[in-house]
């Protein structure tokens, strides 16, 4: 009797010390957290009700004025425009071009890590450096590609200044800094595929690109819709190469701009954190329809096991 | 077989070497450049490839037109202090979140998630208005400032301390450890290897940052790397040695980090699915 009132009495104190523990543990990061995070969340929406004052006149309460200035506002829905197309493009090139790089990676094979240390490259280097490589080699006048072009009888082409074309100039430079890390994902997760199943194909008489789409392709789905749902979050998320390399007196910048960048340029910029506060709440609404969607949409194509 | 096994081989090889120039165009153009003289930069016909000379001009001038040391020991101490703040916190609570059974705990856990589904724009104007509040914009403070604590390391450390053995901590409550030794001397050992990632990634995500310290950090005395480049990319006009100088000053100290710690960062992104 004493022995089980023991052995209760031990488990309480156990509870209690995980609780203390784990609450310690955790309030460093809980307290974080919420001042830098979730209560700006708060903020932010609230804010995108007010617009700000004249010096010292704090917030003034607008109700609806920014959102139905923002539904009225051509350049925002040009840059929701923009920022999809830029996704549109990035995306889906970066994971299929990185995913059959990782297919052909994935075998014992000469210059292996050298390949996957040069493909990681552009991911450990800051976008501005970058941007300004890529600025250069797309200059109209002086630049590699233009030259290169020329040089096999093509007419050189404004690929930052023609706004019918920057936009995509700006996705390869995605697509460019972005391969390396999804191609490491994408290995991580062709381990777990067993060789034998392989093996067995190849018994069959299936040939490689069967064995990709058959075996491969269903077996990395669940890697592939974890690549999908953040790299699409990242690239509506656009805007150091923006910032970077598309001028603010452009002709290409209306047909660039991102949300980001657009709420960038209102909150700070132009001083209007309101609007700006009602720029990001639209980019958050956008990101969750989509993500919700790919949710729903992973049941017919993402294979567990 | 053999043949069209020897073929496939082949292929491979041509498509990732071909792979792989492209990826490397920009970098090695970058360094052709820097070491040219402007005008043999921009001289059209003919194309020059390489420099008739390896010049160095344009780095001494780079380097007189932006303070690169300053810009370093900023970026440096950006980095120092955002990894010891994010493995601090997050060793703590991911495991409190991943080992420990108390209540509020998935409560707790659903505010980190949330905070790594959202978009990081939406804290960016409330976190800067706090900042400005207290008087510490432009300083060491409100660079770190948004990296106090991380959700992504959080969510990292909880992973790692999941992926332990279970009976672990009853050896080492048998041995007469409180949960607080358990932690430090049995437990965060064995998460050397994710505490390095998530340093990497910490890191990685400093150096890389542009739009926070744009914004509360506009004087160049106390701006990291990448937004003085972003700033003052301006000063250089169309000299494109001294741009791609410049760019190579900032590229290089981390692409030899990378090239030395090559392991540590590929496995850090592929164990954890790293958020960049």
């Amino acid at each position: 009797m004493s022995k089980v009132n023991n052995k209760e009495k031990k488990l309480t104190n156990r509870r209690r010390a995980e609780f203390v523990w784990g609450w310690l543990f955790i309030l460093p990061t809980l307290v974080g957290l919420i001042i830098l995070n979730i209560i700006p969340i708060f903020q932010t929406v609230w804010q995108s009700f007010y617009k700000t004052g004249a010096f010292g006149r704090g917030y003034i309460f607008v109700g609806l004025d920014n959102y139905e200035r923002l539904f009225s506002d051509g350049a925002v829905w040009q840059a929701l425009i923009n920022t999809l197309k830029y996704a549109i493009v990035e995306v889906p090139i970066s994971i299929a071009i990185a995913l059959i790089i990782a297919v052909m990676l994935n075998a014992k094979m000469q210059g292996r890590s050298a390949y996957r240390a040069i493909y990681f490259l552009p991911m450990v280097v800051a976008p501005a450096a970058t941007s300004m490589v890529w600025k250069w080699l797309f200059n109209t006048e002086f630049g590699l590609f233009n030259h290169v072009f020329k040089s096999i009888g093509l007419k050189p082409v404004a690929w930052l200044s023609n706004p019918g074309i920057a936009i995509y100039s700006l996705a390869a430079v995605g697509i460019w800094s972005v391969i390396g890390y999804n191609m490491v994902l994408f290995l991580a997760g062709l381990q777990e595929i067993p060789k034998d199943y392989y093996e067995a194909a190849q018994i069959d008489g299936a040939n490689v690109f069967q064995q990709f789409f058959k075996i491969t392709v269903p077996l990395i789905s669940p890697t592939m819709f974890f690549v999908l749902v953040t790299r699409v979050i990242g690239s509506m998320q656009i805007f150091d190469s923006i910032y970077m390399m598309i001028g603010t007196g452009s002709p290409a910048l209306k047909k660039t701009q991102s949300l980001v960048y657009l709420f960038y340029r209102y909150a700070f910029v132009e001083n209007n954190k309101g609007y700006g506060s009602a720029i990001v709440v639209l980019l958050l609404v956008v990101i969750m329809i989509i993500t919700i969607f790919q949710m729903i949409a992973q049941k017919k194509w993402v294979h567990y096991n | 077989m053999k043949r069209n096994d020897k073929i496939l081989k082949a292929v491979k090889h041509i498509v990732l070497i071909l792979g792989a120039i492209m990826m490397l165009v920009p970098f090695v153009w970058m360094i052709l450049t820097a070491f040219k003289t402007n005008s043999e930069a921009m001289q059209i016909n003919p194309f020059v490839i390489f420099p008739s000379e390896w010049r160095t001009d344009a780095f001494v001038k780079a380097m007189e037109k932006m303070d690169f040391i300053k810009l370093y020991i900023n970026t440096l101490t950006l980095i120092v202090l955002r990894i010891f703040c994010a493995v601090f916190t997050s060793t703590m609570a991911g495991y409190a979140f991943g080992r420990l059974h108390f209540k509020g705990r998935n409560f707790c856990f659903a505010l980190v998630l949330f905070q790594m589904m959202v978009p990081g724009q939406i804290f960016i104007i409330p976190q800067y208005l706090m900042v400005s509040k207290i008087g510490l914009l432009n300083t060491m403070f409100s660079l770190l400032f948004p990296g106090i604590v991380t959700a992504f390391g959080t969510f990292l450390m909880r992973q790692a301390y999941m992926g332990l053995p279970k009976d672990l901590e009853e050896t080492a409550r048998l041995d007469g450890c409180n949960i607080g030794q358990t932690f430090l001397y049995v437990m965060m050992p064995l998460t050397k290897s994710s505490m390095v990632a998530l340093g990497i990634f910490t890191a990685l995500f400093a150096y890389k940052e542009l739009m926070w310290p744009l914004i509360a950090n506009t004087e160049q005395s106390t701006m990291p790397l990448a937004a003085a480049l972003a700033k003052l990319q301006g000063q250089f006009g169309s000299n494109f040695p001294e741009l791609m100088a410049a760019s190579m000053i900032a590229c290089i100290p981390m692409i030899i980090l990378y090239l030395v710690f090559q392991k540590q960062f590929i496995e850090g992104i592929a164990t954890s699915g790293g958020k960049l």
